[in-house]
């Protein structure tokens, strides 16, 4: 069964007494298991699309189905007992926590709210979530401010694992992370997704990250679908000038003398 | 090529600091070149920059030297600093116009009209869409791209001999960061100025840099022309921040879908 189908999603916001279109007509799917990289400039829509599927902003028009259930006509109670079933990684991964919080916290949290293990088990729970994301599980009283950006983005995987989601939503998850420990990190979603069938929707500007995990692109401009395909067929045969500029802004390493007045774009 | 500064045995230890963020660094800078200066997080790579800029905070303690063999540069007259967050570098109160015009004036002696004439000057030289229409805008009016445009027009409108972008660009989307940086290289060109390129993606900086210099925890790895560092790397962790670039003909981490 597709795990996730978006039809005909829609939204307007009003700016300055304008209505500027955040989204128009979207249509995507994700299977089980599966990575689909949504890539685009900044105001494509792409991280106003991820927030409408996390119900962190309404949709004007179209429907989400998310496990086989209308994911928009749900709330309350009901929605509150589905998010388990799909978690975000932001960015910002300070911004992303309580500062105050200590690593055990913020990992028994997800653990308590959705009832994932009895309570005798959290402990032991917490411990294997850090084990699992590589971290020693002495790191449970640490406070979240005293570790590492990269220590800090092992955590919030392990806080969107625990609630054993089919799918995470992560934007822009690697931007902010230099670039021997953005490697590791997506090394560890992938091995995370063989090991537990859990599907992505990575969103991101860098092509670059998105062709390392992703199955499947889909590249979005001004709110609207422009192209998608298999990672490898949007690479090597981009159909639209926003897949094309995307790849041509992507940094390459240049061994040979510099290449002079013009770049290769 | 003359050397435009020599940086002797210098440290830098910000206050309530216990670990200095710049330790004995050693080597000079040569006029005109485009330099990067490449690192990681903790590397020193921006206080480098701003010690070099004379920006560092209040109570921050420097030992050794930097010697101007031309003269100490004056900040906004003859080095121009651009920064990675053009929200906070730019005054939100103040029009696009303004600023832009405010070094001109102050550093070339024009009157308010000349350094109007001058900041439209400059709008159209960052290729500002709509330059007449920018220079009534304030700063929330316009993208991050944009900002950044204004920024570099600004730290160049009073025409110094040296720029200092500091992660000017990452910011920024890699569409928007691939346009900035190539109308850095034009600007920097054009003008013969010295490019100081701080960054910590040696694949973006090997696109048009002369010489890089690689950082870390304070101290410089090292430093040769980009097509020698690139070619054959001295040192381990060089050759790991190599190893860790990724584009678009890396092999990716999964296996590729059928069809």
């Amino acid at each position: 069964m597709t795990l996730l189908e978006i039809r005909n999603l829609s939204k307007h916001f009003a700016s300055g007494g304008r209505n500027v279109a955040a989204l128009t007509d979207i249509f995507l799917t994700l299977e089980p298991g599966e990575t689909l990289g949504l890539a685009g400039a900044s105001g494509s829509g792409k991280s106003t699309l991820a927030r409408i599927l996390m119900r962190l902003l309404p949709a004007d028009r179209g429907s989400i189905r998310f496990r086989g259930e209308d994911w928009l006509a749900l709330s309350g109670a009901g929605l509150r007992r589905r998010r388990a079933g799909m978690q975000m990684v932001f960015q910002d991964v300070l911004g992303a926590f309580n500062p105050r919080a200590t690593v055990a916290s913020v990992l028994d949290d997800p653990l308590r709210i959705h009832g994932v293990v009895p309570k005798a088990e959290r402990r032991g729970e917490v411990a294997a979530l850090l084990d699992r994301v590589g971290l020693p599980t002495s790191y449970a009283d640490r406070s979240i401010r005293e570790i590492s950006g990269g220590q800090r983005q092992r955590i919030a995987i392990a806080r969107a694992i625990a609630t054993r989601p089919s799918l995470i939503v992560l934007d822009e998850a690697v931007s902010a992370l230099d670039v021997s420990i953005r490697g590791k990190i997506l090394e560890l979603l992938v091995e995370l997704q063989r090991e537990r069938g859990i599907a992505y929707l990575f969103v991101s500007h860098d092509l670059a990250v998105l062709r390392a995990v992703s199955h499947r692109i889909a590249v979005m401009d001004a709110g609207q679908l422009v192209e998608a395909g298999t990672a490898r067929q949007m690479i090597e045969n981009p159909q639209s000038p926003t897949a094309r500029a995307l790849i041509a802004a992507v940094p390459r390493l240049m061994t040979g003398p510099p290449q002079g007045h013009k770049h290769e774009f | 090529m003359s050397e435009l500064c020599d940086i002797r045995g210098v440290s830098v230890l910000y206050r309530g600091q216990p670990i200095p963020a710049l330790k004995e660094i050693e080597f000079s800078i040569a006029a005109g070149e485009r330099l990067a200066i490449i690192g990681e997080s903790g590397s020193g790579k921006s206080t480098l920059a701003r010690v070099l800029a004379g920006l560092l905070p209040p109570g921050t303690k420097v030992s050794g030297e930097i010697c101007w063999p031309g003269g100490r540069p004056l900040p906004g007259r003859d080095l121009g600093f651009v920064f990675q967050d053009p929200s906070s570098s730019l005054n939100p109160v103040l029009t696009v116009g303004e600023q832009v015009a405010e070094g001109a004036r102050r550093h070339l002696g024009l009157s308010w009209k000349q350094a109007e004439a001058r900041a439209r000057e400059m709008l159209e030289k960052v290729r500002m869409p709509q330059p007449e229409k920018t220079l009534k805008a304030f700063p929330h009016q316009l993208s991050g791209g944009q900002r950044q445009r204004v920024a570099i027009a600004a730290a160049l409108a009073a025409k110094p001999g040296i720029l200092i972008a500091d992660e000017a660009t990452s910011a920024l989307d890699m569409v928007v960061q691939a346009d900035i940086v190539s109308l850095l290289d034009d600007l920097v060109r054009d003008a013969r100025m010295t490019l100081i390129f701080v960054t910590h993606d040696i694949a973006l900086a090997s696109g048009f840099a002369d010489r890089v210099a690689i950082f870390r925890d304070g101290r410089l790895v090292e430093t040769g022309s980009t097509t020698a560092v690139l070619a054959s790397p001295g040192e381990t962790y060089t050759k790991t921040l190599l190893a860790s670039h990724r584009d678009l003909t890396t092999r990716p981490l999964i296996e590729d879908a059928v069809g």
